[in-house]
């Protein structure tokens, strides 16, 4: 299910106007660029009006006039001289404008995709959020440099040749235009085609990639499994499925790229067989005919390239569809900036007042819940897997808005708090411990950009965790790999929560943060928190109630609902959900 | 980096094309044959120009009537000409693709054949990325000289052609020529040499830009929880404006010579017409000639960039190829032995002084203990102390650096391919579902009936969710398994081990991801087929000896020993009740929780005291 694509379904020419309205950078001097693009172009009739002169005026006597044939060709280089440089001027100024807007088109679109909320990020697939600021932004840039540019200069040199034809002989323009008409008439045709092969290509591509990626990404199960064979067969299927569409589409630009050819050999031929006609009658001179035999080869490389250059329109156009219906999907969970409130440091309330939340077209996952958490107390929040604890923290920090009631931070409605200020304040650790491919001690940092060595091996003292820094091989240099995956999973949670813990926030919100630490590792970390957290409030979603037991006070969720709150000790003396969760986790951690 | 067209990187790069050349004989001689015609019947087309200019043009307006048989002649040696050029194209262009497409997919399956032949230590050697991008991009790059190679060779036949055709018609005129196209040539040869290695650095920052990109998006949950929205912008923007002034750089080079390629054939024409005009007032050529060699300036100047295409291409190419090779040509594949396995029971293991490193760290060290057939053992320890690797070890993912593994007394290296996997079955800490049916992952290609994968399921404690998913077993779960959640994975991924019914099976802290109550199940399930199968071994339904990585005292409480590892080596051994008593690391370990709660319990009763 895509939220970002909803309402993206404009038409070509308005999904053209609404991307240029976000690179002004693009509209401006287009003008001036277009202009030389046309002086440019005009470049290409040189060489027929020199051949038609030479011919015409300088052969006419039967001894050439060399005098006027010299001037005529130094007039001619000039103006291809001239020309050449205007094209040089083009391209510099269409290269300069299209990068740079593109480039901030580009973070434009790299910063709102930050901005949406998790909800909306989530709906897409990663890979294809990455699309919307490399490959989509790249197929535009392609178009604009050299597609948008072709459909200039090949309209320009068609225009232009056939003004320059009807000048020197209507009837043979005439005959020259029911020649390619029919060509003009099929491209569309063949751009569908094409198209649709390229469409098949890419689509076999990423599931070539998929399938190679099983092959590295897979390695351990593969061998452990003995599965050699049966991988390396899923795989050659898809390479040679991959390659038999790109052969497909191949042989269509083959087919096609060259009627071109046989249509203008045709007009070449008619107009000698027309040409000779009007000739002997007077209607037309020979030095016009020839040039009339060059002037139909402009004709040629508008049309060769005519199909790619409506695919790469095409894709263009769909590129900045997709890169538009990011920019355009609002964030939902929307910063208030300046005009937010400003939180003050110091220890932070919590308040939710009739809180009901449902994901879109989904049932509702927490219902009606009104709970308030005074400042410098520490909850343990329990549940099983889809009670709505994990809701409970996303809404907590703002990662999604209530469906209905709201959440308030010090008295104040979350959505009315800036970002800035929030972020500073109320910091959540969630169980994946993402981390970045580089130093342990940049990763750390990212909690607080300013720290230095010192602080960060400070912080990671403070947590206790000292001794595994020492044990590591290059301590804080050591580097964690892609996603941190050099690290095992409970050491990537032990920097995550270094990160947060660095960040020094008020309220610290920790969503099965050690699930993968080991038991005497997590009662250590659990002890350093609970001395640093002192005078701050922390929430722990866990499930391991060893976390229960030492909180102020337990929320009980199940199936969305609060259904017990209170200190552990009363909890576990009355029956219900909690006590039978205790139970469980008693019987599973004790000897 | 070789960014540079140096004369070695031409070697090398020719050499490549060599390779491809001689895998590809028919394809490529046919492209060439087809490229030859092409640039054979281009040259042709100018001349059959220049005759029907001297023999129906000039001679119409000269005596103001021509023969019909002239003017059918110049028709049909028009379009026949045509009509042969436009086959050459057709014929080049698609064996071209086939050529380099052929090529492509030929390295793609030796690059992974490779990768799945490579032992486990090499792939812990090179990062995932870069092992990805030598299946696609390099082995894209590598042959991405095929495409313009047979129309490069087509173009020398047709400069050979032209000439030819040139000197016949004039020598002085074929001395523009020769000035020119070599200028061409030339010109082109320069400009590659400028742009392909800014070509080169814009794509590396292509790359890194997508990094960002992608590395950022995984973890947005991150910026966002900590407010980074600003650095990681900055971050990107640096990247991006440095990817935008590299495409300027680029942009400024082609802006230069793309239009002095195109005004220098067009100055040539110039130049001919100049010349022939001349060579006409001399009597030495008559019109039709002069437009015949101007008419081949114009039709030359646009296929001679060929060439240059081809060189532009040759120094990624030989990276990509390199790298390629590098694959290739990496050693260290497993060596297997030959021996066979024996029956269906429980299989003994025992490890005796096994040691392992990655590059200088040491992460196992001289470890040992045993596992009786039949039996189950729990290896606990800290976070980071060598669980994982060491089971890694034990169905011989890696080979130990020292020591030896041994199952049923037989040394893992002596065991014949494909034997190890058919008796053990190792669960992962890290899930990995391959894009397939439910089906298709858990059976593997395994030859067994729906009712014993249900039957495995059941023991997951899977099968609830899978009869619920659309198409049941045939569901398929996406990439990764993408489809499912965290649990569900872990849970299919244990089925997939239990189906097997091995000899000896391995859960490396395998439900993780799975809620409390939902692995309490598991375990009752395990243990009850455990003992089951313990106490009345039927044929065929012998139960498992069970090597088990587990914090949680539920998990422990399976084994009927622990081997406690810390810091790469064992510590102690022995039953769970021995090592609570003597081990002082493995106490503090798994009794954490209970002591966190005693000493609570004693500090809220001095609490109390105090108050009181």
């Amino acid at each position: 299910m895509s939220v970002v694509f909803q309402g993206a379904e404009r038409s070509a020419l308005a999904t053209v106007r609404r991307g240029l309205s976000f690179t002004p950078e693009f509209r401006k001097g287009l003008v001036g660029t277009l202009v030389l693009a046309i002086v440019a172009t005009i470049g290409k009739i040189i060489v027929p009006i020199a051949v038609q002169q030479t011919i015409d005026t300088g052969l006419k006597s039967g001894t050439p006039d060399l005098p006027y044939i010299t001037r005529a060709l130094v007039l001619c280089a000039a103006a291809v001289v001239i020309t050449a440089l205007c094209g040089y001027v083009m391209n510099v100024r269409l290269y300069k404008a299209t990068e740079s807007s593109l480039a901030t088109l580009r973070v434009r679109g790299f910063r709102h995709v930050h901005d949406l909320s998790v909800l909306t990020q989530n709906s897409e697939r990663r890979g294809a959020l990455v699309s919307r600021v490399t490959n989509d932004i790249d197929q535009i840039s392609n178009f604009m440099q050299w597609g948008g540019l072709m459909i200039i200069v090949a309209c320009g040199q068609v225009l232009v040749a056939t003004g320059l034809m009807f000048v020197y002989s209507w009837q043979l323009t005439l005959l020259v235009w029911i020649c390619f008409i029919p060509l003009l008439v099929a491209l569309p045709r063949f751009q569908r085609w094409l198209s649709s092969a390229y469409t098949t290509v890419r689509e076999r591509t990423g599931d070539m990639l998929a399938a190679v990626s099983e092959s590295v990404v897979g390695a351990a199960v593969i061998r452990a499994y003995g599965s050699e064979r049966r991988t390396a067969e899923r795989i050659d299927t898809a390479i040679n499925a991959n390659r038999s569409a790109q052969i497909r589409a191949q042989k269509i630009v083959g087919m096609v790229f060259p009627l071109t050819e046989i249509v203008a050999a045709v007009a070449i031929a008619g107009i000698v067989l027309l040409g000779v006609r009007l000739g002997v009658s007077g209607d037309i001179s020979a030095g016009r005919l020839v040039a009339f035999l060059f002037l139909v080869t402009l004709f040629v490389s508008p049309l060769q390239i005519a199909t790619e250059v409506l695919n790469e329109a095409q894709n263009a156009v769909a590129g900045w569809r997709r890169v538009l219906g990011v920019l355009d999907t609002p964030p939902d969970v929307a910063d208030p900036g300046d005009e937010g409130v400003e939180l003050p440091r110091g220890p932070i309330s919590v308040a939710f007042e009739d809180v009901h939340f449902a994901y879109p077209d989904g049932a509702p996952v927490l219902h009606e819940l009104s709970v308030a958490i005074p400042p410098r107390t520490r909850i343990a929040v329990v549940g099983e897997t889809g009670s709505g604890k994990t809701t409970f923290a996303k809404l907590l920090t703002r990662l999604m808005d209530p469906v209905e009631g709201r959440v308030t931070v010090d008295g104040h409605d979350l959505r009315d708090v800036r970002f800035s200020s929030l972020r500073e304040r109320i910091v959540m650790v969630p169980q994946d411990g993402f981390l970045f491919d580089g130093a342990l001690a940049d990763n750390i940092r990212f909690g607080k950009p300013s720290a230095t060595d010192e602080e960060i091996t400070t912080a990671l003292t403070e947590l206790g965790l000292a001794d595994w820094l020492e044990g590591l091989p290059y301590g804080l240099a050591t580097p964690v790999g892609q996603r941190g995956e050099s690290l095992s999973a409970g050491e990537r949670q032990l920097v995550a929560l270094a990160r947060a813990y660095l960040a020094d926030p008020d309220l610290l919100l920790l969503d099965e943060a050690t699930s993968a630490v080991d038991p005497a590792t997590e009662v250590r970390l659990a002890r350093a928190l609970e001395g640093v957290t002192r005078g701050r409030t922390a929430i722990s979603i866990a499930h391991r109630l060893s976390t229960a037991e030492n909180a102020d006070e337990v929320f009980v969720f199940d199936a969305g609902r609060l259904v017990q709150r209170g200190p552990h000790a009363s909890l576990v003396a009355e029956p219900g959900v909690y006590a039978d969760l205790h139970a469980s986790w008693i019987s599973s951690a004790h000897s | 980096m070789a960014t540079k067209v140096t004369s070695a990187v031409m070697r090398q790069g020719l050499r490549v094309l060599g390779v491809a050349i001689r895998t590809e004989k028919a394809v490529f001689s046919a492209a060439v044959l087809s490229s030859s015609l092409y640039g054979g019947m281009t040259v042709a087309s100018a001349w059959a120009l220049g005759w029907a200019t001297e023999n129906v043009v000039l001679p119409a307006f000269g005596q103001g009537d021509i023969t019909a048989a002239a003017l059918w002649t110049g028709v049909l040696l028009i379009v026949g000409t045509a009509l042969l050029k436009a086959v050459g194209v057709a014929g080049r262009r698609i064996l071209a693709g086939v050529l380099q497409y052929r090529m492509q997919a030929r390295s793609r399956r030796d690059v992974t054949k490779q990768y799945l032949r490579l032992p486990l230590a090499w792939h812990h050697q090179h990062p995932t990325g870069q092992l990805l991008s030598n299946a696609s991009a390099d082995a894209e790059a590598a042959w991405a000289p095929l495409a313009p190679l047979p129309m490069a060779v087509g173009v020398v036949v047709m400069l050979f052609t032209a000439a030819v055709a040139m000197l016949i018609t004039d020598p002085v005129l074929a001395l523009v020529g020769f000035l020119i196209f070599p200028a061409i040539a030339v010109l082109n040869l320069v400009y590659q040499r400028k742009l392909s290695p800014l070509a080169t650095h814009a794509q590396q920052l292509r790359a890194e830009v997508s990094e960002i990109a992608h590395e950022s998006f995984d973890g947005a949950l991150v910026v966002k929880t900590l407010g980074r929205e600003d650095l990681e912008t900055e971050r990107f923007r640096r990247r991006a404006h440095e990817l935008r002034d590299a495409n300027i750089a680029v942009g400024r080079v082609r802006g230069l010579f793309d239009p002095m390629l195109e005004a220098l054939p067009t100055l040539g024409v110039l130049i001919v017409l100049m010349v022939g005009a001349m060579r006409l007032s001399g009597g030495s050529i008559n019109s039709g000639e002069l437009v015949q060699v101007a008419y081949l300036f114009t039709l030359l100047s646009f296929p001679i960039r060929a060439l240059g295409w081809v060189l532009a291409e040759l120094p990624r190419s030989v990276v990509g190829w390199q790298r390629v090779q590098a694959v290739l040509e990496a050693k260290g594949s497993m060596e297997y032995g030959e021996a066979g396995l024996r029956g269906g029971a429980p299989a003994g293991l025992q490890v005796s002084g096994l040691s392992y490193a990655y590059g200088a760290a040491e992460v196992l060290h001289d470890v040992s203990f045993e596992v009786p057939a039949g039996r189950t053992v729990a290896l606990v320890g800290p976070t980071g102390s060598g669980k994982s690797t060491l089971v890694q070890t034990l169905v011989r993912l890696v080979d130990p650096v020292k020591g030896e593994v041994l199952l049923d007394g037989v040394d893992l290296r002596e065991i014949a391919y494909g034997g190890i996997p058919d008796m053990v079955a190792l669960v992962p800490q890290q899930t990995f579902l391959f894009d397939d049916t439910v089906r298709g992952n858990i059976t593997l290609g395994l030859e067994v009936s729906d009712e014993e994968v249900w039957a495995a399921l059941r023991l997951a404690q899977a099968d609830g969710f899978v009869a619920k998913l659309p198409s049941g077993l045939d569901t398929r779960v996406g990439e990764r398994g993408t489809t499912l959640s965290g649990g569900q994975r872990q849970r299919v991924a244990l089925a997939r081990a239990l189906v097997r019914r091995p000899r000896l099976l391995i859960l490396d802290d395998a439900t993780s991801s799975v809620d409390p109550q939902v692995e309490a199940r598991i375990l009752h399930g395990l243990r009850d087929a455990l003992n089951v199968s313990e106490a009345e071994s039927r044929p065929g339904e012998e139960g498992s000896t069970v090597v088990v990585v587990a914090y949680r005292l539920a998990t422990i409480s399976l084994a009927d020993e622990v081997v406690y590892l810390d810091r790469g080596s064992v510590v102690d051994r022995g039953t769970h009740e021995e090592l609570l008593e003597r081990c002082p690391g493995y106490r503090n370990l798994v009794t954490a929780y209970e002591r966190e709660e005693a000493e609570r319990a004693a500090i809220a009763a001095e609490e109390e005291e105090v108050v009181a």
